[in-house]
């Protein structure tokens, strides 16, 4: 049994051991979890893939003479505006006026608010064009100009879901070809796309928020971010298979200050068809307090399934369901056996290049990038052992 | 035997000539066409993969040069940039030639120039559009 304020203790004296969540799968095999949970201390998890519930707070610096802002665009990208003068809100997903969107299908998306939130973090030169009504206290009523991050007072990156554990892997079980916020899915089950870092996901890491919660520090785009509260739609009562869940489950409500993130965490992307993101970096750490956590930090891909959806018509017509559930065939033994040909798929067997679903070979596509939240989870790794990143003990349970 | 994928830029003076048909005939060169656009009163554009015994080859190349085709090689075309990829996978499934693969178990994209056909399909697959083209 270990503590927090013990394991930060460790960190001071430049005792502590910090394994990634790759790297401790052979460890507990070796070692046995026993032994691992008394040698290792924080275990780090991490993520980097399209989180579109992302956005910013914007707070900008009042011109000479001052603005109720009304209306505002950057980029000709609109930011929501009702609060107080000069504050704003950036979405991800938000697309420029004018963009021909859908019209010539599938639209291309090139620029969104997560490719402005891209910019805004490189330094980049943005132009700014809002309108107000005047008051007696805010007087102006049109603003043009170039603003850079450094023009806003402050910048705050507020995501109310991002991390989740576990989600779907999509298919198109239709003719034709389908453009989705799960990439391009090819018609009579061409492919199957997933999106989880697995076995280095943060809240497969720990199934039930044992350590994670409301005030977690965490790595959030290059900077220090912290857990603020369980995401929306975030959702503990699903089905598990030894624990782990099966299908879309718990996710996090995150922030941190946009300032100190690094452009190489925080990428605005485009997906055909469908519209423009936010590809966000997280990095958690898991601090093991006793065996039971070294276990479920050692979770690995070929223990994780998920449900397989359809997307071209089970989800859009919101009657999203495991495959596997709906194709009931009888069994040798004369009894219904649930899963037919369609099964749930681990992703041990989603990374090596398909999965055989209904006795068919399908291609996976992946949108969730194993090799960079590996990245993530080493640079944590080192700002741990570095002394310049100590863990927090939650002040909630989410 | 040789084997090279090139891309040939006619000028417009040259759209109606048989000039495919003579790389066959008096070169003695296997070709498959990847891509071909001709625009009427413009010029024409053609990816080709051509084999051959080296003679050969050098031989129908200084013909198509004689003739103001202007010789470029495919793997100049596409530009897969390392530093702006973020390693996802998306561009993996749509690559008809796995020019584009994972490098396992890293799960790293590694770009085989060689395999490139300058498809352009990953073009707008790719969310961060890392992957470029050289016009």
């Amino acid at each position: 049994m270990k503590t927090i304020s013990e394991i930060n203790k460790k960190i001071k004296q430049g005792k502590v051991v910090v394994v990634n969540a790759e790297e401790i799968i052979d460890i507990v095999e070796q070692k046995g979890s026993k032994k691992a949970a008394e040698e290792i201390d924080v275990v780090t998890t991490a993520t980097f893939a399209p989180m579109c519930s992302s956005g910013a707070f914007l707070n900008l610096k009042q011109p000479k003479p001052k603005i109720k802002i009304q209306k505002v665009w950057l980029n000709d990208i609109e930011l929501y505006a009702g609060l107080a003068a000069a504050d704003l809100y950036l979405g991800a997903s938000q697309l420029p006026e004018g963009d021909p969107l859908n019209k010539i299908y599938p639209g291309e998306f090139r620029y969104g608010g997560g490719h402005l939130i891209e910019d805004l973090v490189t330094g980049k030169e943005i132009t700014l064009r809002a309108t107000g009504y005047g008051t007696d206290c805010y007087p102006r009523r049109e603003l043009n100009q170039k603003v850079k991050l450094k023009d806003f007072n402050d910048a705050i990156l507020v995501n109310p879901r991002n991390c989740y554990q576990n989600y779907n892997a999509a298919v198109n079980l239709s003719s034709k070809t389908i453009y989705t916020y799960m990439g391009v899915l090819k018609p009579n089950l061409g492919n199957i796309a997933y999106c989880s870092a697995g076995q280095l996901s943060p809240l497969l890491n720990d199934p039930f928020c044992r350590t994670i919660g409301i005030g977690t520090r965490i790595f959030l785009a290059g900077g220090i971010g912290y857990v603020f509260g369980a995401g929306t739609q975030s959702n503990a009562n699903v089905k598990r298979k030894k624990e782990v869940p099966v299908s879309p489950s718990l996710t996090l409500r995150v922030n941190g200050d946009l300032k100190q993130m690094n452009k190489k965490w925080l990428r605005g992307a485009s997906f055909v068809g469908y519209g423009a993101t936010l590809i966000v970096g997280i990095g958690i750490p898991i601090p093991i307090l006793d065996e039971k956590m070294i276990k479920c930090t050692a979770i690995k891909d070929k223990d994780i399934y998920t449900q397989v959806v359809d997307y071209s018509r089970d989800y859009p017509y919101g009657e999203e369901k495991s495959l596997a559930e709906v194709h009931p065939v009888k069994s040798a033994k004369g009894g219904i056996r649930r899963g037919g040909l369609f099964n749930r798929v681990n992703y041990k067997q989603l990374k090596n290049d398909s999965v055989v679903i209904a006795d068919k070979k399908v291609p996976a596509v992946s949108l969730s990038s194993y090799y960079k939240a590996k990245e993530i989870a080493n640079i944590l790794k080192n700002w741990i052992e570095e002394k310049k990143f100590f863990l927090t003990e939650a002040v909630e349970k989410i | 035997m040789i084997s090279r994928k090139i891309i040939l830029t006619f000028p417009q003076a040259l759209l109606d000539k048989p000039i495919v048909y003579k790389l066959i005939k008096d070169y003695n060169l296997i070709f498959n066409i990847l891509q071909a656009k001709i625009t009427p009163d413009e010029e024409g554009i053609m990816i080709l993969e051509i084999k051959g015994a080296s003679r050969d080859y050098n031989a129908g190349i200084s013909y198509l040069k004689n003739l103001g085709i202007d010789i470029r090689p495919l793997d100049q075309k596409i530009i897969w940039n390392e530093r702006k990829c973020t390693h996802c996978g998306l561009c993996v499934d749509i690559c008809p030639t796995q020019a584009l693969s994972f490098k396992r178990p890293q799960m790293k994209i590694e770009f085989d120039k060689r395999k490139c056909i300058a498809c352009e399909l990953c073009l707008r697959i790719c969310p961060v559009k890392a992957i470029e083209i050289q016009q």
